[in-house]
């Protein structure tokens, strides 16, 4: 594949992963923090493809697939409590969900 | 050709995960960057010759979840207000910002290291029959409790976001 | 790239974009007032030639052209200016991988008439199709108006929803032909099974017996698999918003619901979009269920080798790939020709009735439909090789 090696891959895969911690972390959105986990789990994706091929063995793309299956089940419920959280409180910044801190 | 592909998506990619984080006005523009970087994550995909994936990628990730994210916020009306606009104080972004860039170059630098070349692989590598088969011989039990879940993640999302009618 | 793959291209994009898609606006106003009584739209004329009313696609691309492109306040520019060719991309781009006829060797070069053969074409236009929902999501909202919101959701579960139900439905198809490459169907589709064929191997008629094998029938996909061409075409339908699926467009509910914003080319965009789609589904079903590019019992290799007699083997093939996208055209025409019979007979669905069909009707009979077609596999398969 010309000249990148297989490296550059799983850096891309890295900073797409720190990009998505940084927007969890930083975000008060709800479900902009759900979209930077999606980020995350694209990320490690990625990383499993990229060595998936290095190795030449089809195992990691399962395992990107089956992890593909769980990230849309996980929106799904995840996306569902958003919405009766905002049914209930009216709001969608997550400081104001914080009922349970001690 | 392919090293130019290479740059673009990840550009596109990194670009478009910038774009989910950093966009304070409106939860619809994050999604639609988070759209462009599924779809340059999908490219990359098949350049690493995961065709059937790449595919999955796009059809499941771009195609249903965004959508679905795009459906909630339009349904609850989250027009520009999504929070207010003092939500990412400017410390906490440079903050996350630096977190970034340290941890990129700390990747970059100490871990770099000589790697061997791409191995050659067989062209049914990454096919859906190669995936198919792989799935329904060695991984069936793993695809047999993915239905499960997913049967479960069904019915807690119906039971869920259903309006109470008492 | 071969230059067969240039010149399929070009001749998508001439004579499917530019040609067909405005006629196909003529064919609707004809076939509707046909079916209605009444005479249709026969009043443009050009020096007196009224042409039965084919001026009038181009009295509709200059009234588009000229009329204001407006762009309500408050409204998101940059979604606003985009989101007809995020709708219009995916149906071009569609044509790609239907195959409008086989691959023939002419004059030492291989002439193939698909524009990308992929190993998994027909997984690359479900992906597509899921990014389509897009340019209809967005056009509702981008125009911030509350009809056009109502149009945005309406059509976005409407979209999804039958995606699911275009995957599952020809998965029996799959499982029969055992690939996804679409011109490898058009050719798996040319062979004939002979239709009494069961009475020779469950013994009920002597070996040698010949009337068995004069009865046969080609292997399309409509013969293997009648429900799910059904199924997928009403799934198909769904999913291009036309038909009597209209609800986010919902003429007489909500205005226009999602496009309500658009005014000029960017809705002749959308309107045109929607025909492109209606040929794709008709090119889609054509290739996986009717046969593809070859007429029923006369596979093409007879066809080639009865011709390259009097005329050479060059000449043979020019004639059967001319057959080939003359036959496989006119199967898309009678498709199209139904998709508008059934616009035009059929009132609109309410909401909840399109919901219904799409999770509770269409999904548990595609799901029944992969249990018994790989109920029948087996046992042909045990059958035929005992």
């Amino acid at each position: 594949m010309g000249d990148i090696s297989p490296f550059q891959f799983q850096v891309v895969a890295a900073l797409i992963f720190l990009i998505g911690v940084a927007g969890v972390l930083t975000r008060r959105n709800m479900i902009v923090m759900f979209m930077c986990i999606e980020l995350m789990l694209n990320a490690s994706n990625l990383s499993l493809v990229a060595f998936s091929r290095e190795i030449g063995d089809d195992q990691g793309q399962v395992f990107a697939f089956l992890v593909m299956v769980v990230a849309a089940v996980e929106v799904a419920v995840g996306l569902a409590i958003i919405i009766s959280l905002v049914r209930n409180r009216d709001t969608v910044n997550i400081e104001d969900a914080s009922q349970m801190k001690w | 050709m392919k090293t130019a592909l290479f740059w673009i998506f990840s550009v596109a990619a990194l670009g478009g995960a910038v774009g989910v984080v950093g966009n304070v006005r409106n939860p619809i523009n994050s999604a639609l960057n988070l759209v462009v970087s599924m779809l340059a994550l999908a490219g990359l995909y098949v350049l690493l010759e995961a065709q059937f994936v790449g595919l999955i990628q796009v059809m499941v990730y771009a195609g249903a979840i965004v959508v679905l994210f795009l459906f909630v916020i339009m349904l609850l009306n989250l027009r520009g207000s999504g929070t207010s606009g003092a939500e990412v104080q400017p410390l906490v972004k440079i903050a996350g910002v630096a977190l970034v860039a340290f941890a990129g170059l700390f990747l970059v630098r100490v871990l770099a290291s000589g790697r061997a070349p791409w191995p050659d692989v067989d062209p049914s590598y990454g096919t859906t029959r190669a995936i198919g088969e792989a799935l329904y011989t060695d991984y069936v039990l793993a695809v047999q409790l993915a239905g499960v879940l997913l049967l479960a993640g069904i019915l807690a999302a119906v039971v869920l976001a259903k309006k109470r009618v008492d | 790239m071969a230059t067969s793959t240039v010149f399929v291209a070009l001749f998508i994009f001439v004579v499917i974009m530019l040609v067909f898609a405005p006629v196909m606006t003529w064919v609707e106003r004809k076939q509707s007032a046909l079916m209605q009584d009444r005479i249709g739209a026969n009043r443009a004329e050009i020096f007196g030639f009224k042409a039965l009313g084919l001026i009038h696609p181009l009295a509709d691309v200059i009234k588009m052209i000229t009329k204001e492109d407006t762009m309500p306040t408050g409204a998101h520019r940059f979604i606003h200016l985009i989101s007809p060719f995020i709708a219009v991309t995916p149906a071009v781009i569609s044509f790609a991988v239907i195959p409008f006829g086989g691959t023939y060797e002419m004059w030492g070069a291989k002439f193939s008439l698909v524009v990308a053969d992929l190993d998994y074409g027909v997984l690359y236009l479900f992906a597509i199709g899921s990014i389509a929902t897009y340019g209809s999501m967005l056009a509702g909202w981008a125009g911030n108006n509350n009809f056009g919101m109502l149009g945005s959701i309406r059509v976005s579960a409407q979209m999804i929803s039958y995606e699911v139900a275009i995957g599952v439905t020809v998965i029996g198809l799959f499982m029969i032909f055992g690939t996804l490459k679409l011109s490898e169907m058009g050719e798996l589709q040319q062979q004939t099974f002979r239709v009494f064929g069961f009475m020779h191997y469950l013994g009920w008629v002597a070996p040698g017996t010949k009337w068995i094998d004069w009865i046969t029938l080609p292997m399309w996909g409509i013969v293997l698999q009648p429900l799910p061409f059904f199924m997928f075409m009403t799934a198909l339908m769904a999913e291009n918003k036309r038909a009597p699926f209209d609800t986010p467009e919902g003429e007489s509910e909500i205005v226009a619901g999602y496009f309500i914003e658009y005014s000029g080319m960017k809705f002749g965009l959308y309107m045109m979009g929607e025909w492109i789609e209606v040929v794709v589904i008709s090119g889609l079903l054509a290739a996986m269920f009717l046969g593809g590019w070859s007429l029923p019992w006369l596979p093409e290799k007879d066809l080639i080798a009865f011709l390259s007699k009097p005329f050479g083997a060059n000449i043979a093939n020019l004639m059967a790939m001319l057959l080939a996208v003359h036959v496989f055209f006119g199967k898309v025409i009678a498709l199209i020709f139904f998709q508008m019979l059934v616009r035009w007979s059929m009132p609109r669905f309410r909401y909840d009735q399109v919901m219904n069909l799409g999770w509770k009707i269409l999904l548990p009979l595609s799901l029944a439909n992969i249990v018994l077609t790989a109920i029948g596999i087996l046992i042909v398969q045990g059958v035929t090789h005992s």
